[in-house]
C-alpha cells in the first residue's frame, strides 16, 4: 500500500498502478480522453490527463505515471490548467459541435470535460478543421469521421477482445480517422454481437444502427 | 472493354496469391509485400489487401490501416493517362490547389482515384523541380507550365481530340478490311 496526498487530500493506493486510475475512483475529476482501464501501454495522446508533480519540473500525463509512496499531486494548478485547455481546445477544432442533433447527449465525455475546465464547448482562438474523407459503409457500423477525436479506444478493445482489430486507424496527418476497410461482407467479421467499440467511444463517433435509431427516438 | 478489365484484374489476384505463398507469414512482411506489389501493378487493389491480410494473419482493414500511412501506394489502378499536379512550395504559392480542383472537377474525379474508363488518374505529387514554371502539371511524362483553368481545359480537349481521332481511324481501318474482304469474294 502506498499513501498518497493529492489536492492536499490523503489516499491510499496500491503501488504500481497508475495515478490517474487511482483518482478517478477515488472521485477526482482529472479530465481524460484515451484513457482505458487496464492498459499496460497508455497511447497519452489526449493531452489531458496533465497534473504536477511534487520533484517533477513540469507538469506530466497522469495515465502514464505510476503510484509511489509519497507523492504530493496537484490536478489543478494554473500551469495544469492552461495545458489542459489548449489540448482541449485543439481536439475540438476538428470536433463538429453539434449538440443539438448529437445522439451522444449526456453520456458525451467533451461536454464532461468542459465542465471541468470550466471553458466554452468550443476551439476558441483555433480555427475549426474540417476533414474531407470519404465515408465507409459498413454491415453494423455507422462512423463519423467529423465527430471522431483519435482517442484510439475502439482499436484498442477491438483488438483486445478479438485479438486482432478488424477497425484501425488508417490514412495520415489530418485525415486521419478509423477505418474498416469497406469490409462488406457480415459473416467475415464479428460486429454482429460485439458492441464494444460504440460503447466505449467518448463522443458517438461510432455508433451502430440500431443503436441509432433508438437514440433519435429518445430525442 | 469491361470483360477484358475482369480478365486482367483476375490475372493479377492469381500472381499476387501465389506470390504470397513463398513469403514469410509474420507481420514483419507487411511492407515489403506492399512494395512488390504495388512496384509491379502500380496499385495495391482491395481483393489484393483482403489476400494479404490472410495470408499475414492481420484483418484487412489492418493492411489498409498501414497502407495509407505512405504516400507510396496507391489504391486504385492508374489511369492510361496520369495527371500529376505539382503542389510543391512554388507550385502550392502560385496556386497548384486550384489546378487539382480544376481537374478534380473536369474529371469528376478525387486525388488518388482513376476515371472508370481507366482513361486518367489524378495524383499529387511534391515538387518536380520546375519551379520557375509554377504551377506545374505533368501529363504523361510531359511537363506543362504556368498552368491555367484555361490551360487544364486545352489539356483535357486535346486528348478528347486524340481519342476523336483514333476512333475515326480505326473505323477507316475497319472498313478497309472489310472493303478488301468484298474484293476477294
Amino acid at each position: 500500500m502506498a499513501v498518497i496526498f493529492v489536492d492536499n487530500v490523503e489516499i491510499d493506493a496500491e503501488e504500481g498502478r497508475t495515478l490517474l486510475e487511482v483518482c478517478l475512483e477515488k472521485g477526482i475529476a482529472i479530465p481524460n480522453l484515451c484513457f482505458i482501464k487496464h492498459n499496460d501501454s497508455p497511447s497519452a495522446s489526449c493531452r489531458l490527463c496533465f497534473v504536477e508533480i511534487e520533484g517533477i519540473e513540469e507538469p506530466v500525463t497522469s495515465c502514464t505515471v505510476k503510484v509511489k509512496d509519497g507523492m504530493v499531486v496537484t490536478t489543478d494548478s494554473a500551469e495544469v490548467r492552461e495545458l489542459q485547455k489548449t489540448a482541449f481546445r485543439l481536439i475540438l477544432s476538428t470536433h463538429r459541435i453539434d449538440c443539438g442533433n448529437c445522439p451522444s447527449r449526456k453520456r458525451c465525455e467533451l461536454i464532461k470535460i468542459s465542465r471541468i475546465l470550466k471553458v466554452k464547448l468550443s476551439p476558441e482562438i483555433y480555427d475549426p478543421i474540417e476533414r474531407k474523407v470519404k465515408a465507409e459503409e459498413h454491415p453494423h457500423l455507422i462512423y463519423d469521421i467529423s465527430k471522431c477525436i483519435n482517442c484510439g479506444k475502439c482499436v484498442y478493445i477491438c483488438k483486445k477482445l478479438h485479438g486482432r482489430s478488424y477497425i484501425t486507424f488508417a490514412r495520415r496527418g489530418i485525415e486521419t480517422g478509423i477505418s474498416f476497410f469497406g469490409e462488406k461482407d457480415a459473416e467475415s467479421i464479428p460486429c454482429g454481437k460485439c458492441r464494444a467499440c460504440a460503447d466505449i467511444c467518448p463522443v458517438s463517433a461510432l455508433l451502430f444502427y440500431e443503436h441509432y435509431s433508438d437514440l433519435l427516438k429518445k430525442q | 472493354m469491361d470483360d477484358n478489365l475482369e480478365l486482367i484484374e483476375k490475372e493479377m489476384l492469381d500472381d499476387i496469391s501465389s506470390f504470397l505463398e513463398h513469403v514469410e507469414p509474420e507481420r514483419s512482411s507487411l511492407i515489403p509485400v506492399l512494395q512488390k506489389i504495388q512496384a509491379k501493378y502500380s496499385y495495391l487493389s482491395s481483393d489484393a489487401i483482403k489476400l494479404i491480410g490472410k495470408r499475414l494473419d492481420l484483418t484487412s482493414s489492418e493492411v489498409y490501416g498501414v497502407a495509407t500511412f505512405y504516400n507510396q501506394f496507391r489504391f486504385n489502378p492508374p489511369g492510361k493517362h496520369r495527371i500529376k499536379v505539382c503542389m510543391g512550395t512554388a507550385c502550392h504559392v502560385k496556386g497548384g490547389d486550384i489546378i487539382l480542383e480544376n481537374f478534380e472537377r473536369k474529371l469528376n474525379i478525387k486525388t488518388g482515384e482513376t476515371t472508370r474508363d481507366r482513361e486518367f488518374s489524378i495524383d499529387k505529387v511534391a515538387c518536380i523541380g520546375c519551379c520557375a514554371l509554377a504551377p506545374a502539371v505533368v501529363v504523361d511524362e510531359k511537363i506543362h507550365g504556368y498552368v491555367a483553368p484555361s490551360k487544364v481545359e486545352g489539356i483535357m480537349l486535346g486528348f478528347e481530340i486524340e481519342k476523336e481521332m483514333n476512333e475515326r481511324k480505326e473505323r477507316s481501318s475497319t472498313e478497309n478490311s472489310d472493303g478488301e474482304i468484298i474484293e476477294r469474294q
